[in-house]
């Protein structure tokens, strides 16, 4: 991982190409995280790509219901030269979910982004192929965001296993 | 090799009374004797089941990680499925006559399996092999679906995964049941019969 | 006889062309459907296969048929009770989901997980690794048509699931790794079958090797089937054997060694063309230097404690909770509610038998996960399973999907 001080390099090299990309970053119990504006996605990993981050390990979402913006897309970012690991995040609200596709950049991004689409509603712009992927192709919902319900069959009690068998 | 002088008079013996029945020269309780020891009588189901229940071809449906201990009882050397005639595991549902459902089944998939197990052809059977697909299991929630919903089961076989020796217990079972010998539950056994609780009458 | 003649001409008009189909001419192309119900033993993977002639031209896999909500189901359980709930994701490679779990959340906790578990648990990965490959190595057989091996690789897998049993009671999805380390130490006895199990180990590797090797179909219906490059590879998120068929050493066990690793001698088996025999080969000399690593860890195994002994994270032990009233609390809080875990995020990586298997974790100060997400490596090998097949005859597409080694329960979680 880099530490504090190498992802501190990484932020100032970052703002120096362009300003307004980064909105944040940090370095927390050997995590170290940039976040930054969802509508700048490409660029900011076509330089980490040029940097040293040549393999993206993994694209995923995260809903961090109630803080808004609510959906989280995170990147996670390899070099295996310096065998350094550095997360992009960048949050987009419901209302507006949709960012540019890393797939051009990336072509291993194809599954994971239809993932996070599947999961969470985010909408790649750009993605070849955009639809549900684990979910059947007509499910209405998705299901990782955190107001989604659980779920499942009830757990039968004394109380509650009389009405139970109506509704199979 | 020596056979010895008792088994040649037992057979010397036997041979003679089995002459003596064919020449009518035995009387009833001699005749009653011979017919205990030399000749099974039973009904046309119990046989046709015992024949059945001695050849079953299970079908290749493993799911998710209960195959592997499905497999474990297919093709290692320890627990194995040939001892019971079982091991001809059949690829297509037409050729099958039971279906292990080895794994979690979810929304996606169970039309499939609907599919597949209405393509096999009667009689069947289902056994419906770990937790997941009996009661949804460690997973109680929207993705899964329990495998009685959507078709007939008739064993279930408990576990997470079960053991290959608790599968075959479940195998046992249901081959009782093939050959119409299925032992009674636990309420006639211990003689409960009467205790269950009634709910809202 | 007129027909006769007929039937000479039309003989001898047909030019016998030994050139792939598609040069030229236009073939239809046909899509036909490998069912989520299959006869190969990879579980439930549905493939649109564009056919022309006999040649593949494009593969699309449709997922989903195994999705079980493993991520949602864990958010809703504490940090401790959703360890079996994500152990039963790849579930050839248990170990390693839990190992990768419980990582992340020793990250996320800051905690320091002592050096015999560590070793223990060094031990238990290793040996589950063992069984993957044995169980990959018998089903590759299987599915090139050869049906011997699996019942030797079964045997073997009986003798690793008998060593799971003695540690921790049951044969798959364990639950022996905890949050600070193992949930029991090994029992007598576990130490001599082990070394019995090493021993006889390395003959039954080469046996297996010389029941591919020495056999001449095989090896020609291996080699140079199914190559894909470097580039394409690390283009596509491929890591694990996959990768280092092609000739790429990554391994994160040697590049960011993890519960005590670097303490370990051992090397890393590369190939050179990328196709299926060096899937094959690296695999089966993965075998070797498992059980070397093994060995070390066995030999160098440290006394101390199995677990961590942060009370407010690890379940005190059982003895105390008759004379301390302090452990008879954290015992009860830790049952009922759970340890909390400070607000955070963390990404932790390990090498599992089919590549890189992190999990994402995300804590916001409560007791139980508020994300957790695996990054499973067969469903980013999946998408290389394209460009191997492509301009391939059919029949080495069954080859080549059985040695990727896909396990459909991490691909669709």
């Amino acid at each position: 991982m880099p530490d504090a001080a190498g992802l501190d390099l990484i932020a100032e090299q970052l703002t120096a190409v362009d300003d307004a990309c980064l909105t944040g970053h940090g370095f927390d119990r050997g995590h170290a995280e940039l976040q930054i504006d969802p509508a700048k996605n490409i660029q900011v990993l076509q330089w980490l790509q040029q940097r040293g981050f040549t393999f993206l390990a993994s694209v995923h979402g995260v809903d961090y219901y109630p803080h808004e913006p609510r959906l989280g897309v995170v990147y996670e970012l390899l070099d295996m030269q310096t065998v350094d690991r550095v997360s992009v995040k960048a949050r987009v609200s419901t209302a507006a979910p949709e960012i540019d596709s890393a797939v051009p950049i990336w072509p291993g991004a194809n599954a994971d982004e239809r993932e996070v689409y599947d999961m969470f509603g985010v909408i790649f712009v750009g993605h070849p192929d955009l639809r549900r992927i684990l979910m059947p192709e007509d499910y209405e919902g998705f299901p990782q965001r955190r107001d989604f319900p659980i779920g499942g069959e009830p757990v039968l009690f004394t109380h509650n296993e009389h009405g139970y068998g109506e509704d199979r | 090799m020596e056979v010895k002088r008792e088994q040649v008079d037992e057979f010397r013996i036997r041979q003679l009374r089995a002459r003596d029945m064919l020449r009518n020269d035995l009387s009833d309780d001699e005749l009653e004797k011979y017919v205990e020891q030399a000749v099974v009588t039973t009904t046309l189901e119990k046989a046709i089941g015992w024949a059945q229940g001695n050849s079953i071809y299970p079908m290749t449906f493993g799911l998710a990680c209960c195959s592997i201990e499905m497999m474990a009882i297919a093709s290692s050397p320890r627990v194995d499925l040939a001892r019971f005639g079982w091991e001809a595991f059949r690829a297509s549902p037409r050729q099958a006559d039971l279906i292990i459902l080895a794994g979690r089944i979810s929304t996606k998939m169970a039309p499939i399996i609907r599919r597949v197990y209405d393509q096999m052809l009667e009689p069947k059977f289902a056994i419906s092999m770990g937790a997941c697909c009996s009661s949804l299991g460690v997973y109680n929630n929207y993705a899964l679906i329990p495998a009685d919903k959507f078709m007939p089961v008739d064993v279930y076989v408990p576990g997470c995964p079960p053991r290959p020796e608790a599968l075959v217990n479940g195998i046992l079972k249901l081959r009782e049941k093939i050959q119409h010998n299925a032992k009674p539950g636990w309420r006639e056994r211990y003689d409960a019969v009467g205790t269950e609780e009634v709910v809202g009458a | 006889m007129s027909t006769v003649s007929d039937y000479r001409r039309h003989e001898e008009s047909v030019t016998y062309s030994s050139e792939l189909s598609g040069s030229g001419e236009s073939h239809e192309l046909l899509t036909i459907n490998f069912g989520p119900v299959h006869p190969s033993t990879h579980g439930v993977l549905r493939l649109y296969a564009t056919l022309e002639g006999e040649i593949v031209r494009d593969i699309q896999p449709v997922i989903g048929y195994l999705h079980t909500g493993i991520e949602k189901t864990a958010e809703d359980k504490s940090y401790w009770k959703a360890i079996p709930v994500v152990e039963r994701m790849d579930y050839l490679s248990y170990y390693f989901n839990a190992m990768a779990y419980c990582g992340a959340v020793e990250q996320l906790l800051e905690l320091e997980v002592p050096k015999r578990a560590q070793y223990l648990r060094v031990i238990h990965l290793e040996l589950d690794r063992l069984m993957s490959h044995m169980i990959w190595i018998g089903t590759f057989a299987l599915d090139l048509g050869a049906i011997s091996p699996i019942f030797y690789c079964f045997r073997q897998r009986e003798l690793l699931l008998d060593l799971f049993e003695m540690s921790s009671g049951q044969r798959m999805h364990t639950r022996y790794f905890q949050v600070g380390g193992v949930a029991e130490d090994i029992p007598q006895g576990f130490r001599q079958k082990l070394q019995q199990y090493l021993d006889q180990a390395p003959a039954v590797f080469d046996m297996l090797a010389d029941l591919f090797e020495n056999n001449e179909i095989v090896l020609q219906r291996l080699r140079n089937v199914g190559a894909i490059s470097q580039q394409t590879a690390l283009d596509l998120g491929v890591t694990g054997p996959l990768l280092r068929a092609t000739g790429n050493p990554w391994d994160l066990r040697k590049a960011a060694p993890y519960s005590s690793y670097d303490d370990f001698d051992f090397k890393i088996p590369v190939g050179t063309v990328g196709d299926n025999y060096d899937r094959f080969r690296v695999r089966h000399a993965e075998l070797y230097e498992s059980v070397k690593i093994i060995q070390q860890a066995l030999d160098g195994l440290p006394d101390g404690p199995y677990i961590a002994d942060d009370r407010k994270v690890v379940l005190p032990p059982r003895h105390e909770l008759a004379t301390s009233m302090e452990a008879l609390i954290h015992h009860f809080k830790l049952v009922t509610e759970g340890f909390r875990v400070p607000e955070g995020e963390s990404y932790y990586p390990v090498e599992s038998p089919r590549g890189e298997l992190g999990c994402f974790v995300r804590a916001d100060g409560s007791a139980k996960p508020a994300r957790v997400h695996m990054r499973d490596p067969s469903f980013h090998n999946l998408q290389a399973l394209a460009p191997m097949v492509r301009d391939g005859y059919l029949a080495d597409f069954i080859a080549t999907l059985a040695a990727l080694d896909p396990i459909i329960g991490g691909v669709d979680r």
